[in-house]
């Protein structure tokens, strides 16, 4: 069977390979899909909402949808836009987001998207939550302020059981992501490492570590999220 | 009570797909999940404690914390409140001296608070150790609270008559009523049990699924999916095994239908399962229902049993070879969300209940990722009729597009709430006739639930259909005198706050915000701005994964669009910005305590 199929992104032809995902297809032609809640080699979840494309006129999550033959996407519309800079904007008021002060600045996927889709100030109210910052583990910090409940977390941070470290608490707009208090204890270096580099933004990070590098050297401090995508030359098939 | 835990988990094979059994039973036993229990599930499971307690910590009928020993529920939705919930509420917390969600001191009365619990027909009702109590007035209110007082047993607090039809015996025994006010050919009880089964037998499953197809039914929660075309998408779906699941998670404030055929017509619904499971090859089925129906509980396993005496479940049903079908009952823990078909399979094996990314739909991947058909009660109890009668029969009711029957759940203002069958084609008008509505007195109707529409008089003459108004059945009568944006909107708005799962952004932080903004109209502080970001802010949820988030600012959207004047009539006409933020309210407090008069 012919694993290579034709489908379209904004009406450009593109190749991708069957079973694939509308936003790793798109990459490899160097079309990028904002994500925020996508992590590679983790299992995807659609829980940010931010890949929203249309598939063939409907609202789909370019992370979980995978491609078919001859499917129309549309990606880099206004309407799409707009509706990606409002979540982005929710997700902002929802916790308590402090840059300047925050170890993540400069690496914080939420942050580089906002400064992608020019968010100034939201349009919507600030909630100003009360939330905790939980220290009580030897290797990590989880600071709920800063928590965009993205799971990347809860399904990349297993021991090495394959027992969950991170998972939801309560739902609504009470969900949280807990650390398990005893697992939290037994964390590794590396686990914690890996738990604060899947974090997108500076919920989960290291201890007695911090601003290692120097503004201006920082991931995001002088090309916008995505442009790394934009710029490799389209594969050939 | 070390013992007690692990005699549950080895009940259940320390299988981790049946964590919620575990924790329905522990939590009925203990009053609670204490820690040394989430430790041991934890340990035996081969999970972590943050694992179970994300399960625990997302129904809301499971607890962490000591519960009474006496837990009352209260249900708050819409109808509730209208048929006088909060003379009851108030009874309750005056009476108990505590307030909702707290326990009495003595560690004997839970009090709270809970989603509408399918009883509209006769709200106020409340949930009291999984028993109902309907129709509560304050004076009911304080006779409950004495015999709990007086340490009776639940059961023993009816002092009524029990409820009609099927309600009223041994195994039920509960004041909930039927009120079936009009009858169609599904809940006529012509045919004996077994009839269906007796047929298919000797119909290929192809043939069955064919006459579904040829009855035009389709699904009967409100998606309106072709029966017939699910059943044969499963059926070629390849799996080593297949499962047919019934959704009785009725949780559309509004909606009581499947209640009352859970109650009167059982083995016509298990007929259904079987029938399902004949057709798309399935061996095994599960019957998901919402806990608040738990006191059915008993009445259900034992028509199972029956069921299995009689070979109509079990190994070679009806003498025939290799027809195998079996189905067990799963309870959910009181969460709306579990409704939606991904979020019920995700429920039943054991996890929290988030709707999970499609495709793949569940009939390809659904139950233990399993090719899975997910029905409704009331479909499953149409196939039936569709195979005794044929599927030509069946499409000779109702319209081109909407073949069948429907069943109807009606309440709030009208004479006889209740269940009614009708052929699909009937205006509203026609609805509120049948009611024993006065029409001259009605406002508005919330058609399909809070997820639905609210309409105003102007589109009375609408048709119920898949091809104009679309319902999974519930239908809320407003009179003239409710007020519609305070009771019904924000109350509608509240229960979407409260029971969205969580997961997406959007569902989980922009009803928040919209309640926000309908806080500020009803507090006329509003500006003509705020009902047009209410428009547009809506309009984001759009993108979230599922029906419930897609919906829930529907109940905003529509009744700006067809009460707009009802907002306008709130908002400040000469000004075109209000922060809302009130600064006298804000420094009260302070001003009080040091004496002070706020310069402002």
């Amino acid at each position: 069977m012919d694993t290579i199929i034709r489908i379209t992104i904004d009406g450009i032809e593109c190749m991708a390979s069957r079973g694939q995902y509308i936003v790793e297809a798109a990459k490899e032609n160097g079309i990028y899909i904002p994500t925020l809640c996508n992590y590679p080699g983790v299992k995807p979840k659609g829980s940010c909402r931010i890949c929203t494309v249309k598939v063939n006129g409907k609202l789909m999550t370019a992370c979980t949808t995978p491609v078919s033959q001859g499917m129309q996407i549309e990606n880099n519309t206004s309407e799409l836009n707009e509706l990606r800079k409002a979540i982005i904007e929710l997700l902002l008021v929802e916790g308590n987001h402090f840059c300047p002060s925050c170890e993540k600045s400069g690496f914080c996927e939420l942050q580089a998207l906002a400064y992608r889709f020019k968010v100034m100030v939201p349009r919507f109210p600030y909630s100003f939550p009360l939330r905790k910052v939980d220290a009580s583990h030897p290797k990590i910090i989880k600071d709920q302020n800063r928590c965009i409940l993205c799971k990347r977390c809860i399904r990349a941070v297993k021991d090495d059981k394959g027992r969950s470290i991170f998972a939801y608490r309560r739902r609504s707009h009470r969900v949280e992501v807990g650390v398990d208090a005893k697992l939290g204890k037994l964390l590794t270096d590396e686990l914690a490492q890996k738990a604060m580099d899947v974090c997108p933004v500076g919920s989960i990070i290291v201890k007695e570590k911090g601003f290692a590098v120097p503004i201006g050297e920082r991931k995001y401090d002088n090309k916008p999220i995505g442009s790394d995508i934009e710029n490799i030359s389209v594969s050939k098939h | 009570m070390k013992t007690a835990t692990i005699k549950i988990i080895e009940k259940y094979k320390k299988d981790k797909t049946r964590l919620m059994d575990i924790l329905i039973d522990i939590q009925s036993e203990i009053g609670y999940i204490p820690p040394h229990a989430v430790s041991q599930i934890a340990e035996e499971l081969h999970m972590s404690e943050v694992d179970v307690e994300q399960t625990i910590s997302f129904y809301h009928f499971f607890s962490l914390k000591p519960t009474g020993k006496y837990n009352i529920y209260l249900n708050n939705s819409a109808v509730a409140t209208m048929m006088g919930r909060a003379e009851v509420a108030a009874t309750f917390e005056k009476e108990l001296g505590i307030k909702f969600g707290q326990v009495t001191a003595d560690g004997m009365i839970g009090l709270f608070e809970t989603s509408c619990i399918g009883m509209n027909d006769q709200e106020p009702a409340a949930i009291i150790n999984n028993l109902i109590f309907t129709k509560l007035t304050p004076f009911r209110v304080k006779e409950i609270i004495r015999d709990i007082r007086e340490g009776k047993r639940v059961e023993d607090m009816f002092y009524a008559s029990y409820g009609d039809g099927k309600n009223a015996t041994e195994l039920i025994k509960s004041v909930v009523s039927n009120n079936i006010r009009k009858i169609g050919p599904i809940l006529e009880k012509k045919n004996k049990p077994g009839e269906a089964i007796k047929k298919i037998i000797k119909m290929s499953p192809t043939e069955v699924i064919d006459e579904v197809k040829k009855s035009g039914i389709r699904g009967r929660g409100g998606a309106g999916f072709p029966t017939g075309l699910k059943w044969e998408f499963c059926r070629m779906a390849p799996g080593e095994k297949k499962y047919i699941l019934c959704n009785a998670d009725e949780g559309e404030p509004g909606t009581f239908k499947d209640r009352v055929i859970l109650t009167e017509l059982p083995r016509l619904l298990f007929e259904g399962m079987v029938i399902a499971g004949y057709a798309v090859g399935a061996t095994e089925g599960i019957l998901y229902i919402r806990y608040e129906y738990k006191y059915l509980g008993q009445y259900l396993e034992d028509i199972l049993d029956k069921a299995r005496e009689k070979n109509y479940l079990g190994k070679n049903i009806g003498g025939k070879k290799g027809f195998d079908f079996d189905i067990r009952i799963q309870y959910g823990a009181g969460a709306y969300v579990c409704g939606e078909e991904s979020a019920l399979i995700e429920s039943a094996e054991g996890k929290r209940g988030e709707p999970r990314d499609r495709p793949p739909f569940p009939v390809e991947k659904g139950y233990l990722d399993m090719p899975t058909v997910v029905n409704n009660v009331e479909t499953l109890c149409s196939v039936v009729k569709v195979i005794l009668n044929g599927g030509e029969w069946y499409k000779s009711f109702g319209t081109t597009e909407s073949t069948g029957t429907k069943l109807l759940s009606i309440s709030g203002d009208c004479r006889y709430p209740g269940v009614y069958e009708v052929v699909w084609g009937f205006s509203v008008n026609d609805i509120l006739d049948m009611a024993g509505a006065t029409k001259s007195d009605v406002q508005a109707v919330q058609v399909g639930g809070p997820s639905g529409a609210i309409i105003a008089p102007n589109e009375f003459n609408r048709i119920l259909g898949y091809e104009d108004l679309s319902t999974g059945g519930s239908l809320i009568i407003f009179g003239n005198h409710r007020d519609i944006l305070a009771d019904v909107v924000m109350n509608f708005t509240e229960f979407f706050i409260e029971e969205s799962c969580g997961s997406c952004s959007t569902c989980r932080i922009v009803p928040s915000i919209l309640k926000k903004k309908l806080e500020k109209i009803l507090n006329a502080r509003g500006v003509m701005q705020d009902i047009d970001d209410m428009v547009e802010w809506g309009k984001i949820l759009r993108a979230s994964r599922c029906g419930l988030g897609q919906t829930a600012a529907n109940p905003i959207l529509s009744s700006i669009k067809n009460f707009r004047h009802l907002y306008e009539e709130k908002i400040q006409k000469n000004k075109s910005f209000d922060s809302g933020f009130d600064l006298n309210a804000a420094v009260k407090e302070s001003c009080e305590a040091t004496g002070r008069v706020p310069y402002i």
